[in-house]
């Protein structure tokens, strides 16, 4: 019969073998061996030889990287923007409205997210295409003013050309947003239901309007929950493949799609590699900043 | 007469209601069309000619896609059981025990949801292919082993929070009186601890197995030409051929998807009620 | 309260500050005010006294422009709020919460009304220093709220609202929050600061002792009506009603028949105290042989030692306003000593009395049987 502290001891470990096994076998040594390849060079078609080299990294920060870098994340940022000032009055208006609505709002609010990226991107195509719906209904109504202006005596309009929405950066940014809008609007509105209502109350009755409210009162006290959604959205947008691959033109190149094509079509696997932890270090980066934050500046109560 | 609004009424506003508006219309209106279409008879997607069931038909007839999305199912579900494992001793590690260097390991549980998809991708190329080569002649459904492990790499995470914040709600004293009265480590845990958290469990694993039957990115980095799934083979359909086949396998997908989440959002409210 | 406000308001030249015309307000089938109207004089503390849910607190919302009614006025200085949003009003309030900003300093929170107002930045300080040496928070001016005790903030509160020189300074259950030692010296302070500011101060309160102590009118509520209105000291000895009189302090109520009304004397018979009768040396509204309710403080009421007949008691003929029975209880409150008597009729009711020596403790006995009795001034007749 096992003693005591053996049993504990066994319970424990067969608890804490498991997962601990898998997680550095199936997830730390896979990114321990991208880490290493980033320093190695082709070496012959499939061969890969670890030199300890930087030259990777070098080119990584070349300008035509850099810059591709650069435009991830401008456009992450711009997508994050977006989301917060589209998803901002959604959440105010969840968190206001009444306990029936709010629990269908919510729903409503997440079901896109559950849906396959894939899919939810796909469905972007149809709209934004020459012959998509946008430049359907566009098309109709220009060819119906067309007809009133004729009607009125005036000439009639040209021909319609359609827009080039579709493979542009337009259509990229279209479509983080469109992708990441759920992920935003849940943490402001579970920022904004800790508020106190009664501050909102007092900074009307003290006599300031509803965006100074918003601006003065709202926003100062829901800011770690609009900076989580802020990291929430950025960091995937950053990461972004799908939607660049699929809605993108050819400049509308993201950083995952240059990686991609390292392991695919260039076949440089250690630039690719390179590539990637650079990658992940912006991510770690952007999601420090936000701990720093939170840690540095005591986070105020909500209505004393 | 019309009440006026009171300050903090922000709904009745007109403004708000159109912004919403607005908003769940560009939500939803891609999506409600391409469900429309997969009905549409007619090869081009924006003219309506007529419903029909035809594309079903055909999605139901394409080898191809159904052999994808047997392999999406089986890898989905063994992936799914594997990280209610993995993901449910990882709750149970950080939740019952205390060890030096336990704040490491619980940042490194939670790392595969930090972790950008494509890095995770490429890191599992690179072990199946250089590391681990997952030889090519298995029998299916082992053929898929690589695809499950990374699958689960990434999933076990969702579990482990979901298993973890309703291990929270344990009440400590029921493991201890289940010890006053003889049990051992394992039957404490079989007794008392497995029927709290099975809602749990249930709730993840309908999670884990929703986000395994949607990846696309890491998948895509580590399946081959023999062990297609359905996202990667919708993907090629689309870089090809654009007809409202597709529409219909996505819409399918959508809406097990949505079966898929109401049945977890069910089993959470349960579980919350059991308390 | 002194006499030139009481003169003012009695004088009906001298306009209200605050009128509610009909007003109600409901939320779908619920009524949280029924019709109410009343008028509120300039420069008085004015109290707005119910149990929860009586619709205090909607009625001073409504005024604050928080909550819109669903019928009905509301008219600050003459001018109708109907349109006016709660940022033009020129009232404040004091909410229950306090809501002092928490991100905010103390000096940051009270000047932040100013601000909104454009003052310029000399007259702001001067105006934020003025205002927190009011409420004797001048040295804490730079502290965070959460810095602050319970009392401390509400004074941020108080000084924050007061700095803007409103018509109308409205509170919010402004002490239930405070231990009951600081409640006490905050009613004091309170009173002093209406009276040195010179504002009509409107305080909403379930507090029945706060009420009394600090109001010169008060509006008992009760299921959005007003029950009645008036002076602390009406309300208490003047009760129009069953709830007035149960609401304010403690009252012996006992229900009985109005058996004759002649033009200077009335007897109603109960039947807990038989066989005695409640004798009142004038008219009584109603009809006779109709239902009363005879309702006496526990003041007003003594106690005699026991002796075969019953005492005399002034202003009535013998035999009336007795009763007989035996203390049960007593509970001893050190400045006055409650006994609970249980009545022949198997009534128990309450007789206070004061300690005035410091041996009055060991006048009566539980057990000991007593006759107790009250002057014919004593009871009040109330028809509902």
């Amino acid at each position: 019969m096992a003693t005591r502290t053996q049993e504990r001891r066994l319970a424990f470990l067969a608890t804490a073998l498991p997962p601990i096994a898998w997680v550095v076998v199936f997830f730390l040594a896979p990114l321990a061996i991208v880490w290493a390849y980033s320093f190695g060079q082709n070496a012959g078609l499939t061969e890969v030889d670890i030199s300890g080299t930087f030259a990777n990294y070098t080119r990584a920060l070349q300008p035509l990287y850099l810059g591709i870098f650069a435009k991830s994340i401008f456009v992450a940022g711009l997508t994050t923007l977006l989301c917060l000032i589209i998803g901002f009055p959604v959440a105010l208006s969840i968190v206001f409205a009444s306990e029936k609505w709010r629990a269908w709002m919510l729903l409503l609010i997440m079901l896109p997210f559950w849906t396959n990226l894939l899919i939810r991107t796909y469905a972007l195509i149809a709209v934004l295409r020459t012959e998509g719906y946008v430049n359907f209904t566009l098309e109709w109504l220009w060819d119906n003013a067309s007809w009133f202006m004729t009607l009125v005596g005036l000439q009639p309009l040209g021909d319609f050309t359609p827009l080039q929405l579709l493979y542009s950066n337009f259509a990229v940014v279209v479509g983080l947003v469109y992708v990441h809008l759920p992920f935003m609007v849940l943490p402001l509105y579970a920022a904004l239901d800790r508020l106190d209502r009664s501050l909102i109350e007092a900074s009307l009755d003290l006599g300031a309007g509803h965006l100074r409210t918003l601006w003065s009162i709202v926003v100062p006290l829901a800011l770690p929950g609009i900076i989580s959604g802020i990291i929430i959205t950025f960091v995937p947008a950053l990461g972004a493949y799908l939607t660049p691959d699929l809605l993108g033109g050819p400049d509308s190149q993201m950083i995952a799609n240059v990686i991609e094509r390292q392991f695919k079509k260039a076949n440089d696997w250690p630039f690719g590699a390179a590539l990637s932890f650079l990658l992940m270090y912006a991510t770690f980066a952007a999601i420090a900043l936000r701990a720093y934050y939170s840690r540095g500046s005591a986070a105020p109560g909500h209505g004393i | 007469m019309a009440q006026r609004r009171a300050p903090l009424e922000y709904n009745r506003m007109w403004q708000m209601r159109l912004w919403l508006f607005g908003v769940f219309f560009f939500l939803y209106a891609p999506l409600v069309a391409l469900v429309a279409f997969s009905f549409n008879n007619s090869k081009r997607n924006t003219v309506w000619r007529g419903f029909t069931f035809d594309y079903y038909v055909k999605l139901f007839n394409d080898q191809d896609l159904l052999i994808a999305f047997a392999n999406s199912l089986t890898i989905a579900l063994l992936a799914t059981l594997i990280s209610l494992v993995i993901g449910a001793l990882a709750a149970v590690l950080l939740w019952r025990y205390r060890f030096i260097g336990r704040t490491v390991v619980e940042g490194t549980f939670m790392l595969p949801l930090v972790v950008p998809e494509i890095c995770m991708g490429v890191a599992m190329l690179l072990f199946f292919t250089r590391v681990l080569p997952w030889p090519n002649d298995l029998p299916w459904p082992l053929s898929l082993g690589s695809i499950i492990i990374a699958h689960v790499s990434f999933c076990f995470p969702f579990v482990a929070l979901v298993v973890g914040a309703r291990l929270a709600s344990f009440n400590k004293e029921q493991d201890e009186a289940a010890r006053d009265l003889g049990a051992n480590d394992w039957q404490a845990f079989r007794d008392v601890l497995l029927p709290h958290i099975k809602p749990a469990l249930i709730a993840g694993g309908l999670l884990a197995f929703t986000l395994s039957l949607d990846d696309f990115v890491i998948t895509f980095f580590t399946s081959g030409p023999d062990t297609i799934t359905f996202p990667v083979k919708v993907y090629s359909m689309l870089r090809f051929s654009v007809t409202p086949e597709v529409n219909a396998a996505s819409t399918m997908l959508i809406l097990l998807t949505i079966v898929l989440m109401i049945l977890m959002m069910v089993m959470q409210s349960r579980g919350q009620k059991k308390g | 309260m002194d006499q030139a406000l009481a003169k003012d308001i009695a004088d009906a030249d001298v306009k209200p500050i605050i009128s509610f015309r009909n007003i109600s307000k409901r939320w779908g089938s619920a009524v949280a005010v029924d019709n109410v109207s009343l008028d509120i004089m300039p420069g008085e503390f004015f109290a707005l006294l119910g149990p929860s849910g009586c619709g205090k607190t909607t009625l001073l919302r409504m005024l604050a422009g928080l909550e819109v009614p669903t019928e009905g006025q509301v008219l600050i200085d003459g001018q109708d709020m109907g349109d006016i949003p709660p940022n033009k009003r020129a009232v404040n309030m004091v909410f229950q919460s306090y809501a002092v900003f928490p991100h905010m300093t103390v000096t940051d929170n009270v000047a932040y009304g100013l601000k909104i107002d454009g003052v310029p930045q000399e007259e702001r300080d001067r105006r934020v220093q003025e205002s927190l040496d009011l409420v004797q928070l001048g040295h804490l001016a730079t502290r965070m709220p959460d810095q602050l005790s319970g009392g401390q903030r509400q004074r941020v509160a108080l000084a924050r609202a007061l700095v803007k020189k409103p018509k109308v300074l409205l509170l919010d259950e402004p002490l239930s929050a405070l231990d009951a030692k600081l409640r006490e010296a905050m009613r004091f302070e309170l009173s002093q600061l209406q009276q040195k500011v010179g504002i009509t101060f409107i305080m909403v309160t379930h507090d029945q002792d706060e009420a009394l102590a600090i109001a010169c009118r008060i509006a008992v509520m009760n299921k959005g009506s007003i029950a009645q209105l008036g002076a602390p000291s009406d309300l208490y000895e003047f009760p129009g009603s069953r709830f007035v009189a149960d609401f304010l302090g403690s009252v012996n109520m006992f229900e009985g028949t109005l058996i004759e009304d002649k033009p200077d004397e009335a007897i109603v018979a109960c039947p807990e105290l038989d066989p005695h009768r409640v004798y009142v040396p004038h008219a009584v509204l109603g009809q006779e042989m109709s239902q009363v309710w005879v309702a006496i403080r526990p003041e007003k009421m003594n106690l005699h030692k026991d002796a075969d007949t019953p005492p005399a008691v002034p202003e009535c003929p013998g035999s009336y306003n007795v009763a007989r029975g035996e203390i049960k209880d007593i509970s001893y409150l050190g400045d006055i000593s409650i006994f609970h008597i249980l009545l022949a009729s198997g009534r128990l009711i309450r007789v206070s009395r004061s300690n005035r020596s410091r041996f009055d403790q060991d006048n009566f006995n539980a057990g000991e049987k007593v006759w107790v009795s009250w002057a014919g001034s004593s009871p009040v007749v109330l028809q509902s």
